[in-house]
């Protein structure tokens, strides 16, 4: 099903994912760079951004993860539609 | 455990019905240097490599998946308008006699996908050459892919694709190193 989502959804969402690809390009650096202490500066200081950035998009659009990894408000809207293919 | 997150890794922007285009696509899906396995060889491997790069193939495995999420949504985009005389048009007139509109993990040719593309020796240097190999090839195919459409927004999603296989197996070859120094090194236990 195509779904119409508000265009603040898409602002939102791009800015996430830019902050997220920062920290998965980290995440590999790391990982074969563990004492790179400026290259974990750099990732926490994405992290914290990704926190505001989560929290606004979820306080909009609905929680981004499960299984208790995101807020979920008094009522039950992860399994409701858009999901990333429908967008 | 994984956890899912409900968006894309990168934005993927489809505008129109191609179901030819989506046709080639589904290689990265169910082919034999995809994203499904990528994501299964790494994720297969990492029990039995050392413990200094179970890391690096836990996360490259897990950014597998967000990348066969992906294709997937442009296999699905290209061709969920799609009637049965366009898909018979494309060439994926028998794809649509097993499927209808659904995936399936199989190359573009139609061949299912197999665990035989992908293998853990249980020798972390020739897993990690593997591995290194395999993303080399699928940077091949990605830049094939690109080369077979003028579509830029698919090209777009195609590019960050190649790109992260280019960074990965950056990755593998710095793993290979860690390992070599590992080895050369006198350890005491």
């Amino acid at each position: 099903m195509e779904q119409t989502v508000p265009k603040e959804y898409y602002q939102y969402l791009h800015e996430l994912q830019a902050v997220d690809f920062a920290l998965v390009e980290l995440t590999l650096y790391l990982d074969t760079h563990p004492d790179d202490a400026q290259a974990l500066a750099q990732f926490q200081q994405f992290q914290r951004r990704k926190q505001t950035l989560m929290h606004q998009f979820e306080s909009n659009f609905g929680p981004l993860q499960e299984f208790g990894n995101s807020p979920v408000g008094n009522r039950w809207t992860w399994s409701e539609a858009p999901w990333p293919w429908q967008v | 455990m994984w956890i899912y997150e409900k968006k894309l890794q990168y934005p993927v922007r489809v505008s129109k019905c191609d179901p030819r285009l989506a046709k080639y696509l589904i290689e990265q899906y169910g082919g034999a240097d995809g994203e499904l396995a990528a994501a299964l060889r790494y994720l297969n491997q990492r029990y039995s490599i050392p413990d200094r790069v179970i890391g690096l193939l836990t996360d490259i495995g897990t950014e597998e998946f967000a990348h066969l999420e992906m294709i997937a949504t442009m296999v699905y985009k290209l061709t969920k308008d799609a009637t049965p005389e366009q898909l018979k048009a494309a060439g994926l007139g028998e794809h649509f006699a097993d499927h209808d509109h659904a995936l399936a993990y199989h190359n573009a040719a139609g061949v299912p996908w197999t665990a035989t593309y992908i293998q853990a020796k249980g020798d972390p240097i020739a897993d990690l050459y593997e591995d290194i190999a395999a993303e080399e090839k699928a940077r091949a195919t990605y830049q094939w892919l690109i080369d077979l459409t003028d579509d830029v927004d698919i090209q777009d999603a195609l590019k960050f694709l190649r790109e992260r296989e280019i960074v990965h197996s950056l990755r593998f070859r710095e793993a290979v190193e860690i390992l070599k120094e590992h080895q050369g090194q006198k350890r005491l236990f």
